[in-house]
């Protein structure tokens, strides 16, 4: 029962993105952007741009890029809509497909970017497998950490300085995992080099979901 | 007075911990010397901030449960004391970092986690401040409480433990690890995480109920 709820949810949520494509296409034009603007800021000095700032400054831009992206996910929702599924639907359905919605629009978001950015500034990447799968845990760890952020924040006043407040501090342990894992496979060492930060990612994110799972439901009856 | 005896206890307990903190023999070791003994005004903020914080979140928890004043305002003023006590940790480590690794912040990983810590509380209260009607506030913050809490717990034990730090016990520096904490720094060391955690309860309890008494006066005005 849960389960088909959540695939029609998903289903929906595809459905209204695609017709509505300009949300997709702001937030593509949005990460094109970004990037063309650290070439700008670093394209005559190519030599500053050394491995760990590459990094770096990739998760930056994917941070900020899915903090963007995924505080509408509750905003957008207008409220006849959302007494509609209050109606019809489990809070527990509602979050689980917003978060697999979230992380396949980070997932494709962080891969455009990926492409992009190595496109236009150099892919110093040794092991590009193992940096795709960073790329993959942080989608997963960014939607399922802002989409609870962004459904606490799309209740309160200004809910955009909001989002950004409350998701920083609580993602920042996150990001420090992904840097160092990706830099990692950057510099293509040995994959069970990177088994720790890999089980510590995907421990939190166990926990992230968990909590979400039992909290949301709270959040939901306001 | 017998509902009080814990009150008593804090402030026995406090007097001996700077008492013996100062006086009392400590063990010789090399880089920390005297500055050992801010084990005992140091590291209690810690282990006090990690327990009123727990405090705090077991209100939120009762608050979802059973939607009462006297749990929000609970939680609420635990979170305060709570940010109180890691604001004096982070002082009393930067104090004790100067004298022995040369600078108040060398990006320790513990530094840093308990610098993030601090700004998911702070979070905490903006997110409170944002809300006008009070019991939409309450149930909201509680739930960003929990969320935050579980949040810090990979943050706080966890991340420090995969790489070296500078703290002492990490990385080859002489600690006080359990084989090497000297039975007398015990001796404080214990009295002093109790006592002032019970300082940070006794001040969650005159808080809160000066909150709930001042709640009950805008009601009746």
């Amino acid at each position: 029962m849960l389960f088909k709820e959540i695939l029609y949810l998903i289903q929906k949520d595809l459905v209204l993105e695609w017709r509505q494509k300009y949300a997709l296409n702001g937030m593509l034009l949005y990460v094109g952007s970004v990037v063309f603007v650290c070439y700008l800021s670093f394209g005559m000095r190519s030599n500053l741009l050394v491995a760990p700032v590459w990094n770096a400054l990739l998760w930056i831009i994917l941070l900020f890029t899915s903090v963007n992206a995924i505080a509408k996910s509750f905003m957008q929702e207008n409220r006849g809509r959302l007494l509609y599924f209050y109606s019809i639907v489990s809070p527990q359905g509602i979050i689980l497909a917003k978060i697999i919605y979230n992380t396949l629009l980070m997932l494709l978001l962080a891969i455009i970017c990926f492409l992009f950015y190595g496109f236009v500034l150099g892919n110093p990447v040794a092991d590009i497998p193992m940096f795709l799968l960073s790329l993959l845990l942080g989608a997963i760890g960014f939607s399922t950490s802002l989409t609870m952020i962004s459904s606490i924040a799309s209740k309160a006043a200004n809910s955009s300085t909001l989002m950004a407040v409350l998701s920083f501090p609580v993602i920042v342990p996150m990001l420090l995992m992904l840097i160092r894992m990706s830099k990692n496979a950057m510099d293509g060492l040995d994959r069970s080099l990177s088994l720790d930060e890999l089980l510590t990612l995907l421990a939190i994110n166990m926990i992230v979901v968990t909590v979400s799972y039992i909290l949301f439901p709270y959040l939901w009856r306001s | 007075m017998r509902k009080n005896w814990w009150k008593l206890l804090a402030i026995v307990l406090l007097v001996f911990t700077v008492v013996a903190g100062m006086l009392s023999e400590v063990p010789r070791l090399a880089i920390l010397n005297e500055t050992i003994r801010n084990l005992y005004f140091h590291v209690p903020m810690w282990f006090g901030m990690i327990l009123i914080l727990l405090i705090s979140v077991v209100y939120s928890i009762k608050y979802l449960r059973n939607p009462t004043v006297k749990n929000d305002v609970i939680a609420y003023e635990a979170a305060k004391v709570g940010i109180l006590f890691g604001v004096l940790g982070i002082v009393t480590g930067m104090e004790w970092a100067k004298f022995t690794w040369g600078e108040y912040w060398s990006n320790d990983p513990k530094q840093n986690a308990s610098a993030i810590g601090l700004l998911i509380y702070f979070a905490y209260l903006v997110l409170r401040s944002s809300f006008s009607e009070q019991q939409q506030r309450a149930r909201i913050s509680a739930v960003y409480n929990i969320f935050a809490f579980a949040a810090l717990i990979p943050l706080l034990f966890i991340l420090p433990r995969l790489t070296d730090s500078l703290h002492p016990g990490n990385g080859g520096n002489p600690g006080f690890n359990t084989y090497d904490m000297d039975s007398s720094l015990r001796l404080v060391f214990y009295p002093a995480v109790l006592g002032w955690t019970l300082l940070g309860i006794w001040i969650i309890n005159v808080k809160s109920r000066l909150e709930i008494l001042r709640q009950r006066i805008y009601e009746t005005v």
